[in-house]
This record gives structure tokens, C-alpha cells and sequence, in this order.
């Protein structure tokens, strides 16, 4: 009896587990990197509800895309990179053409597979996050951090400070801190800001939070011994809401500090409560909200009870972050799919739809994304296509914007983009591509 | 019947004191290296499925072999030498990083003498190796205090390395060639000439390291130096009576060890992740390669193949099944099942077999030796 049971057992699991996908063949393979567990749970939950959601949306309203439907399938990385590497592989073959683009939702994953999607031919979209040289589509084929990197918003955060207190010749003397989340993602920004601080002249002190940022305490006494005139904020999950909670705390006032966009959520802010009126924060273009697209998810989606969040929570910050993720990437295959065919394209095809991918004001009204972007142009040499910003303030009950439109100075970030890119060239033997040359 | 020894008669010296004494052991083992190194090579050159994807290889083999190589060098100095360590995962990380500063080329300013010195790029397996011996360094400093305390507290001695390690590799910014995000990239795998690129020919360089040190590993633990390690494990006063000197055997163990998980250390960051961080090789590695010594079995060089196994595939199991069988179940309810199927196996297993998996394979092999006549 025990070796039947035994037997069935293994039987499950080696079938169960290789079985080779029947997919039906005017599919687009779509696979979802997420974390719904651990410590950016918190984060990673409404993010993962508004890309599922999406999709959704798209394979219920519109039957696909042209007539090729999606299929997703999400994927559990828990944020770690050795996970999303399993969840990758697993993955990027499935469907009829393998995966259309891969997002990894994570900086550290982000780095591990930016070499094998080159070779697998599998655009890798970081909107938002990633490695800031990847900008550099001549070196970076297959990366794209579309939106904005880390540079831009650092560059995007200094405009903000330098606006409040009065012009970019008060920056002198200044003092401005980072609080980083201590990983690739919260280093990224260095050194951009390295650069502005050796421009403006304002010092910068760079301030480390270990994984996965709980343990802030000593990191605000030194915050309250040295006074910093303004708090930049790289954290993400837990470490948001605790970094505001300890900076009331030490009585750091929250109005000057200013976090990035992934610290700029409403999990980040709603732990700490009160303590955490006045706390502001970049906004990767779109904010809290709800929009025409979201009067369509209400009537194909949720309607019909095939949602993935909870009705209340449609529409806040990460959720439409993942949303907009989500449009982004079936408007790179909607593009690829007027040079290719209307049928299930590869990931290659869809790296052409990405580095043609152009939306209008009258492409974003159409999609019901108005008022949440701006127009996006990507091209061959920049991957990243917008590089602008706002910032946001939280009342108590919701965000506020409280600044105009920011662009990101080219000539800030281009100059690290070109040296860093180039020496990953140099190390990786790759030749960049001639961007004159592609159609 | 199926294992039966008799009319196996050794007749030298040599041949009773081979590691595989019977003869269903050797074609045992002989059928498994076979598979290994023609087998699945061929299945993925003919593309028969499921050897033929990338994702068996790649997210299955390849980690499974490398962590069975860490786990090999754990399993010496927890399972073989007694000293229980919680560093593990800093020793993976001082071998990835000093591979990666060999082979990417060391340069040591040192101005006050007017003098730097540099150390071309070196080819890739020499830098592998010189990172296991890095490694293996490292091991001895940190376990000298072994000699003083035991147990529990040399737990935390060890966790200590974890700690200092971590923080090292995320600060001490000359280890990462000063990579602005603090996540370095391997250099490209060439061995003499010849580019390990595909998914299989990362496969064959994993497994023709692991079984190398697999047979060193299990010679060494049969030779004199493993029966010093065996004789401190199981009572170092005895043996310190009988005549074995603590400090050389344990620091022996610490180096041996701390070399074979240094080399896997490298191999996990070249080979598998290709770009890494510090959080790869943090505190969690160290626990679970703990556990797969524990689960496998404490004192076995199979073992700790075993325990690998378990601790590395049996969650992706777990996690593609309910997929598989088309259960609607959301990633955060499966990874939640996961843990709790996962945490209860593992309990389950303890009661019933404190030894591990090499205690059950044994029972196993002695039920073979009296089967059909069981007593």
C-alpha cells in the first residue's frame, strides 16, 4: 500500500512537473514575476493585482490582442534573485513563441538576467527600476527601463530640493542624506547623486539600511546627530513604513524627506499613520487615482467577478503602476504586431515593437490612459523613452501633488550613462549596435 | 537476491579498502555516472524531452549539483568533524568574490610606497580554484576559536563570519570593482580557449568539479585525516588521549571544508547566476545549506546529495503541482502551502529518521542484503 502511494507520488511528480505545455497556438505567452510573500509583500501585492488585472482586461474586452489572446502565468520570486532565475527559466519557453518580454520587478533579478535574456532574445522591461545604464540601447539590446531610471529620478528629487529652498545656487552648503535599502536597488542611485552634489556643492552622505530594512534605528540617530537638511528615501516594503516611523521618531520633520517612486505608496505611509502627514514622494508619472481605463476594468473585470484585488484598493499608486506596466508591454506587442503579423510573436519581434513603441496623447486617450502619462517615444539608442516626474505629498488621507512636471537633465545623466554602459561593453566584449543603422 | 555479496572475496589489500567494495555498488554508482555524464547530454543533444529544455538543466541540475558541492564541504565540518557552522554562506561569498577579483584582475594601490600591485585577469578555472583557497584561508582564521569553544557557541562564532562577510562585500567597495550598484558581473567562462556557454556545457563543468571533489571528499574522509575529524566529532578528549591534536585536525576540517563550499561559492555566482550580490550568499544560504547536511544525513558524502536534492527541488515540486494539475490556486496560497508541506516534511522526517536520508538509504541497502529471507 505505502510503495503504491509512494509510487503515485513520484509518478505526480515527475509528470506533473515536466509536462510539456498544450498551449493553443494563437496565444501570446506573457509570464508574471511577482512577490505576493515575505517582506515586500506589502508592495508587491497591489503591483502584482494591477498587472494580472490588466491583461485580464485586455483578453476580455478587446478578445487579445488583435485576436491573439494572452495567456499569464505568474510566478512566486519572494524577491529573491535566485528564485526569480528559476522563475525565469521556467518560464520564458512556455506558449507557442515563449515569453514576450519578462518583468522581473526587481533590481537584483534585473542584473542576474540581463545576460541570459540577451541570449534568449527575451526583452527584459524594467520600468521604473533596473540598472540606469541600460538606458543605452546600443549596449543594453534586450533592457528597457522605460519611464525612468534611477538616475533621472535622483536628478528629478535634487530639481524638487533645489525648487523648495530657492534656486540650484542655495544648494550650496546643503546637506542631503540617502537612506538606501542596502542592494542593488538602493545603491543605484549613488552615483547620479555623487555627481549633482559635486555640482551643486551640496554634501552628500549616503546612509545604509540592511535587507529587509526593519532594523533602522541607528541609521536615524545619525540622521538626528547631523541634521540633514533634506532625507532622499530608496526603500521598499516594510523599510518604507519603518524609515517614516523612526523619522518621527527622532522628530525629522517628514516634509523634507522625499522618497523615490517605490517609496511613494500607500502601504508606505498608512503603518506610520499620523506620524506620517507631510512625507513627500517622486511620482513615476502617474500617481493614486482612477481614470477611463478603470471605468473598463470595473465593467469587463470586475463585473464579472474576475478581478485579482480588492474593489477598494483599484486604483492606488502601485496599483496602477503595475497597470501601466502591464499596458506598456501589450503596446509593444500591438506594435510589433503591424510589422510582424497579427499571430504570437517572439520575444525578438517584440524587442522591435519596444524600440518602436510611440504613444501619443491620442494613443493614451484611447487606451483610457489619459491624464495618468505623458507621451512615451523609445528609440533604438534610449531605451528609457520619458524621463519626467512629479512629486506627491501625503495628507494624512491621500497624495497630493504638490510640484509641476519635472524632466530629468539630460546632460546630468547621459555623461554616467555613456561611461558606465560603455565600460559593461568593454567587460562583456560586446559591440554596441550602430542605432543610425536599425529600421 | 539483488544484493547479494557472497562469492565476492577480496584477496588484497587494496581491493578490501577500495571505497566500493561490492560489486552492486560499483555497477550502481557506474549506471549513475553514466547517466550523468553521457546520458543527460545526449537526451539534450536530441532534444528529448524533458532533458531538452533549458529549464531542467539550468534551474534544476545546475543549482542542484553546485549546492551538493557546498553541502559536501559543509557535511566535512559539521558531519564529519562536529563543528557546527553558520558561516557557510559567507565562505560561498568569499570564494565568488575573490574568484571574481582574480578573474577580472587585482590591483593594490599602495601609495605610501610609490608602488601598486597588480595581478593580470587569470583564466577563469584557476581563478575558481584560487577563490576555494581563498576560501579555505578565511575558514582556518574563523575557526580557530573552535579550538576553545564548541557547540552552540562556535554557532555563533561562525554566524559572526556571516555577518562580517555580508557587510565586507556590501561596503568594502575595491571587492566589487567599485560597480556603482554593488552587483558585479562574472567574466565570461573560458577555459583554455573554449566558451562554457550553453546550459549543458555549464552542466558538464558542474559535474565534472562535483564528482572530482565528491571522490577527494570521500577518500579523505575514509583516510587518516577523517578518522582524526571522526574521532574529535564524537569525543575530542578521547581522542586528544589517544593521541590526535585538536588544533590540526580541526583547522583541517575548517580548510578542507571551507575550500569545497569556496569553490561552490564561485561556481554559484559564475556559473548559475552569472550576476550577484551580497544577498545571494546571505544568512538564509547558510541555513539551508545546514539543512540539506541535516536532512541528508550528518557524515555522508551521499548525503549530502540527498539533502540538496530535498532541500532545492522537492519546493519547485511543490510549487509547479497544483500548476500543473490545473488547481486555481493563487502564487501566495501555493507558496504559503509550500512552507507548511514543506516545514511538516521535514519535522515528519527528523522523528522518524534523525540520521537523514543516508540512514534510510542504508536500512534500504540492508534490506536488499537479506531480501527475500528478511529477520
Amino acid at each position: 500500500m505505502v510503495r503504491n502511494k509512494l509510487m503515485l507520488a513520484a509518478a505526480i511528480l515527475s509528470g506533473g512537473a515536466f509536462a510539456s505545455p498544450a498551449a493553443a497556438q494563437n496565444e501570446q505567452f506573457i509570464p508574471i514575476l511577482s512577490y505576493r510573500t515575505g517582506a515586500y509583500a506589502v508592495n508587491g501585492v497591489p503591483y502584482a493585482n494591477g498587472v494580472a488585472d490588466y491583461y485580464n482586461l485586455v483578453n476580455e474586452r478587446d478578445g487579445g490582442i488583435n485576436g491573439v489572446k494572452l495567456l499569464v502565468e505568474e510566478c512566486e520570486t519572494g524577491y529573491a534573485t535566485d528564485k526569480g532565475v528559476e522563475c525565469y527559466e521556467r518560464l520564458k519557453g512556455k506558449g507557442p513563441t515563449g515569453a514576450a518580454f519578462i518583468n522581473p520587478l526587481s533590481t537584483g533579478i534585473t542584473f542576474a538576467l540581463t545576460e541570459k535574456t540577451a541570449t534568449d532574445k527575451i526583452p527584459i522591461i524594467t520600468m521604473g527600476y533596473g540598472r540606469a545604464d541600460s538606458k543605452n540601447g546600443a549596449v543594453f539590446s534586450y533592457n528597457f527601463p522605460l519611464l525612468g531610471t534611477y538616475w533621472s529620478a535622483a536628478d528629478i528629487a535634487i530639481q524638487h530640493v533645489a525648487k523648495e529652498v530657492g534656486g540650484f545656487d542655495k544648494l550650496k552648503g546643503k546637506k542631503i542624506s540617502l537612506v538606501y535599502h542596502d542592494s542593488p536597488y538602493g545603491k543605484e542611485p549613488i552615483p547620479m547623486l555623487q555627481v549633482l552634489a559635486q555640482k551643486h556643492g551640496f554634501e552628500f552622505a549616503p546612509i545604509p539600511v540592511t535587507h529587509p530594512g526593519v532594523e533602522q534605528k541607528s541609521q536615524w540617530l545619525a540622521i538626528r546627530q547631523n541634521r540633514p537638511d533634506y532625507v532622499l528615501l530608496w526603500g521598499w516594503g516594510v523599510m518604507n513604513g519603518t524609515a517614516v516611523k523612526e523619522a518621527a521618531a527622532v522628530a525629522y520633520p517628514r516634509d523634507r524627506m522625499i522618497g523615490v517612486w517605490w517609496s511613494g505608496a500607500e502601504p508606505d505611509v498608512t503603518p506610520a499613520g499620523d506620524q506620517a502627514t507631510g512625507y513627500k514622494a517622486l511620482m513615476l508619472q502617474h500617481g493614486a487615482g482612477k481614470f477611463p481605463v478603470h471605468a473598463d476594468l470595473e465593467k469587463y473585470v470586475y463585473a464579472k467577478g474576475k478581478g485579482a484585488s480588492e474593489p477598494g484598493k483599484v486604483g492606488e499608486v502601485l496599483y496602477n503602476r503595475g497597470m501601466t506596466n502591464a499596458m506598456l508591454g501589450v503596446e509593444a506587442i500591438r506594435k510589433a504586431q503591424e510589422k510582424f503579423g497579427k499571430k504570437p510573436l517572439t520575444g525578438e519581434q517584440v524587442r522591435w515593437g519596444l524600440e518602436n513603441l510611440d504613444l501619443s496623447d491620442v494613443r493614451l486617450k484611447e487606451l483610457g490612459f489619459e491624464g495618468m502619462l505623458k507621451p512615451i517615444k523609445i528609440s533604438c539608442s534610449d531605451h528609457e523613452g520619458a524621463r519626467e516626474g512629479r512629486v506627491q505629498q501625503w495628507d494624512g488621507k491621500g497624495w497630493k501633488i504638490i510640484s509641476d512636471w519635472y524632466t530629468a537633465n539630460l546632460s546630468n545623466t547621459e555623461p554616467l550613462v555613456d561611461e558606465i554602459s560603455a565600460k559593461y561593453a568593454a567587460d562583456k566584449k560586446i559591440q554596441p549596435r550602430d542605432c543610425s543603422k536599425e529600421s | 537476491m539483488l544484493y547479494r555479496e557472497a562469492g565476492q572475496f577480496r584477496t588484497t589489500y587494496a581491493e578490501d579498502m577500495a571505497i566500493f567494495p561490492i560489486r552492486q555498488d560499483r555497477i550502481a554508482l557506474a549506471i549513475l555516472l553514466g547517466i550523468a555524464f553521457i546520458g543527460v547530454p545526449l537526451l539534450a543533444d536530441f532534444d528529448i524531452w524533458p532533458f531538452g529544455s533549458d529549464y531542467l538543466l539550468r534551474a534544476i541540475l545546475l543549482p542542484f549539483l553546485i549546492l551538493a558541492l557546498a553541502a559536501i564541504g559543509v557535511n566535512i565540518l559539521v558531519g564529519y568533524c562536529g563543528q557546527i557552522s553558520l558561516g557557510s554562506g559567507a565562505f560561498m561569498a568569499i570564494g565568488a568574490y575573490s574568484a571574481y577579483k582574480l578573474g577580472t584582475g587585482v590591483h593594490i594601490p599602495l601609495a605610501s610606497l610609490d608602488f601598486a600591485i597588480s595581478i593580470p585577469p587569470l583564466p577563469v578555472l584557476l581563478a575558481i580554484l584560487l577563490g576555494g583557497l581563498t576560501a579555505a584561508l578565511a575558514g582556518i582564521l574563523f575557526g580557530i576559536p573552535s579550538l576553545r569553544i564548541k557547540g552552540l557557541y562556535l554557532a555563533v562564532a561562525t554566524l559572526a563570519a556571516q555577518f562580517f562577510f555580508d557587510w565586507v562585500f556590501l561596503r568594502v567597495s575595491w571587492f566589487t570593482n567599485y560597480a556603482p550598484s554593488g552587483s558585479v558581473n562574472a567574466p565570461t567562462l573560458d577555459f583554455f580557449g573554449l566558451n562554457v556557454g550553453t546550459p549543458i556545457e555549464r552542466y558538464m563543468l558542474c559535474l565534472i568539479f562535483v564528482t572530482v571533489f565528491a571522490v577527494l571528499a570521500k577518500n579523505l574522509v575514509r583516510g587518516n585525516l577523517g578518522r582524526q575529524w571522526m574521532a574529535i566529532r564524537d569525543m575530542d578528549i578521547a581522542a586528544e588521549l589517544i593521541g590526535i591534536r585538536p588544533l590540526y585536525a580541526k583547522l583541517t576540517a575548517f580548510a578542507v571544508s571551507s575550500f569545497i563550499i569556496g569553490v561552490a561559492g564561485a561556481l554559484w555566482a559564475f556559473v548559475y547566476l552569472g550576476s550577484w550580490e551580497p544577498l545571494a550568499f546571505s544568512i538564509d544560504r547558510s541555513l539551508q545549506l545546514l539543512f540539506m547536511v541535516i536532512i541528508g544525513g550528518l557524515g555522508s558524502i551521499m548525503g549530502s546529495f540527498v539533502g540538496a536534492a530535498f532541500i532545492l527541488i522537492l519546493p519547485i515540486m511543490l510549487n509547479l503541482i497544483p500548476t500543473q494539475l490545473g488547481v486555481p490556486l493563487s502564487t501566495e496560497t501555493i507558496t504559503h502551502l509550500e512552507f507548511i508541506i514543506f516545514g511538516s516534511l521535514i519535522c515528519y522526517l527528523l522523528i522518524k529518521e534523525p540520521h537523514g536520508f543516508a540512514r534510510l538509504i542504508s536500512i534500504g541497502k540492508e534490506k536488499l542484503r537479506l531480501w527475500p529471507f528478511p529477520y
